[in-house]
């Protein structure tokens, strides 16, 4: 439950506050707060900052020379692309009032932000109902999010898909699942907002969605050819990279309160245990398993504990955050390490094994662990199963599986109506020379010179 | 006239190149390669499925060395890169039919030196 309804009134109902409290003294009126203005504009860098250069070199430190440019290429062109679409319809289509499909999507109302001024504020709000942070601010800073859901699914269809197909599937996949997704759980109409599902910072809409949509484009693109051996070509970048999300997911999960407050620091503390102790539960597990830790294991398990926290971030509290992070770490592992090489998809960077796994466990475990003193001075009560809710779980459940079928489905049928215009996959031949050469006519490194 | 080729541990480069200075053979091409011997190759593991057999960093030295050169070359690669362990390189010493300084279009032996 991460965006707050459009009213006081509506919001205090939903959460369970008696309205005649609210009727007896009536909410102060909003104002901007400089406070939280300042802090979400510099969360709205670091998510940016996620996409690139970190997402880039993450992924691109893990391909082979030859497809490096072509992942930063991706990584890169999804900033230009999604920002364009999101000011022009994307931000109306997700979050307007007004609906096209109640529940499901919004209008053109706030298209080209029409009627959003700079003086405006926002009416969206997490844990500060009275100091808010402009209407512009809380377009932009869910636009990167938008940015960098569809840049997670590179890492599923990495080193073989057509440049010019991965444009237009990146377009119609953002318009046609991302969108209706965020609406539904973030906007104050969205059904399964209103189901009450618990979503601090994007597990569903972000990672599950992302996660398992990678599964399709893996499934439906089918391997890599001569698939044989590679190991990663720049080790150092996917650590570095791997060090930058980590940063940049302050950003993701504190800004996400959409306020300088205690919740934006307990969301950061959350989010940097749960790395942690990801990082560290891969390591153990590697020793075990391999003889030897890993430092792209490391590197793997705390972006596995980050996007597990991330639903979770605002919701739990230190014993939960470790929790989640070594659960995660723990299945995401077994999934990366063992389920994919037994049923042979080519999840070529595990985009599908860390996100949507991740996305998955993290949002369940939500259910779980979400501590009602979390919310107590901010005036909610959010309450998992071991705290006596039982049925949270359920709901997150549902949330979940709606996500994964929209995304899964979703996005086996773009891929197969793009396919059938265009065609998907690159050919043998350009495959066995690289994408840099054939789809940007660059390189990556010189070999002479 | 001999070409002089030899596979030796990168980590005994340094060695290889004293021992050589001291025998008073200036002239070497050096490359870094891939390769393995007997030994085999290093396990490597990322995200937890192993790579087996993955080639090793080795070094490849060239020597192009008139007659009376061959065995003293050879000696002081053998000072130098030997560790007794397994994996220590290979020595080739081939027939060289022609040199030719660029500089100077000097031919044979004299160009060799």
């Amino acid at each position: 439950m991460r965006k707050i309804a459009l009213s006081v009134i509506a919001f205090s109902a939903f959460i369970g506050f008696p309205l005649a409290a609210q009727s007896v003294v009536p909410a102060p009126a909003a104002v901007l707060s400089g406070g939280n203005t300042a802090w979400v504009l510099i969360a709205t860098a670091l998510v940016l900052f996620m996409t690139m250069p970190a997402l880039g070199l993450f992924y691109g430190g893990l391909v082979r020379k030859k497809n490096v440019l072509s992942i930063m290429m991706q990584s890169f062109i999804t900033i230009a692309l999604v920002s364009f679409l999101w000011v022009t319809i994307g931000y109306s289509l997700a979050f307007s009032d007004t609906e096209l499909i109640p529940g499901v999507l919004g209008d053109f109302k706030w298209a080209f932000f029409n009627g959003i001024g700079p003086a405006d504020l926002s009416p969206y709000y997490i844990s500060d109902s009275v100091g808010r942070i402009p209407h512009i601010l809380y377009a932009m800073f869910q636009c990167m999010f938008a940015v960098i859901t569809p840049a997670l699914i590179i890492g599923a269809f990495a080193e073989r898909m057509k440049f010019s197909s991965f444009l237009v599937f990146t377009v119609a996949w953002l318009l046609l699942i991302y969108i209706p997704l965020a609406h539904m759980v973030w906007s104050a109409n969205g059904w399964l907002y209103k189901l009450g599902a618990l979503d601090f910072a994007g597990g569903t809409v972000v990672h599950v969605n992302a996660g398992f949509a990678a599964l399709a484009t893996a499934l439906y693109l089918g391997k890599r050819s001569f698939l044989k051996s590679f190991p990663p070509h720049n080790l150092p970048f996917a650590v570095i990279g791997a060090a930058m999300l980590w940063f940049g997911w302050f950003g993701f999960n504190g800004g996400s309160s959409l306020a300088a407050d205690g919740l934006a620091a307990s969301a950061v503390m959350t989010t940097n245990t749960a790395a942690a102790t990801a990082a560290l539960v891969w390591a153990v597990i590697d020793s075990f398993v391999n003889g030897k830790p890993t430092v792209l294991g490391v590197a793997t398990g705390a972006v596995v504990g980050l996007v597990a926290i991330t639903p979770a971030a605002g919701f739990v509290n230190v014993s939960g955050a470790i929790a989640i992070g070594a659960i995660a770490s723990s299945i995401c592992y077994f999934m990366v390490a063992f389920v994919k090489v037994k049923f042979g998809y080519d999840d070529s960077l595990d985009a599908f094994g860390c996100h949507g796994i991740g996305g998955l466990v993290g949002g369940m475990l939500t259910g779980v662990f979400a501590d009602p003193a979390v919310w107590k001075a901010f005036g909610g009560s959010y309450a998992g199963s071991a705290y006596g809710n039982p049925k949270q779980l359920g709901i997150q459940a549902i949330s979940v599986i709606v996500s994964i079928a929209l995304a899964f489905l979703g996005s086996l049928l773009l891929l197969k109506i793009i396919d059938t215009i265009m065609g998907v996959r690159v050919d043998f031949k350009t495959e066995a020379i690289g994408l840099d050469i054939t789809q940007h006519n660059e390189r990556a490194y010189t070999v002479i010179e | 006239m001999k070409m002089i080729v030899a596979i030796i541990q990168p980590f005994r480069l340094e060695e290889v190149k004293e021992a050589l200075y001291s025998a008073d053979v200036n002239l070497i091409t050096v490359s870094e390669v891939l390769g393995h011997g007997r030994q085999g190759g290093v396990a490597e593991i990322y995200r937890g499925h192993k790579e087996t057999g993955n080639l090793i960093r080795k070094i490849r030295l060239e020597i192009a060395v008139n007659e009376d050169y061959v065995e003293p070359t050879i000696q002081a690669i053998l000072a130098g890169a030997g560790t007794k362990e397994v994996g220590d390189g290979k020595i080739f010493v081939y027939d060289l039919k022609e040199c030719v300084r660029i500089r100077t279009g000097e031919r044979g032996t004299s160009a060799i030196g």
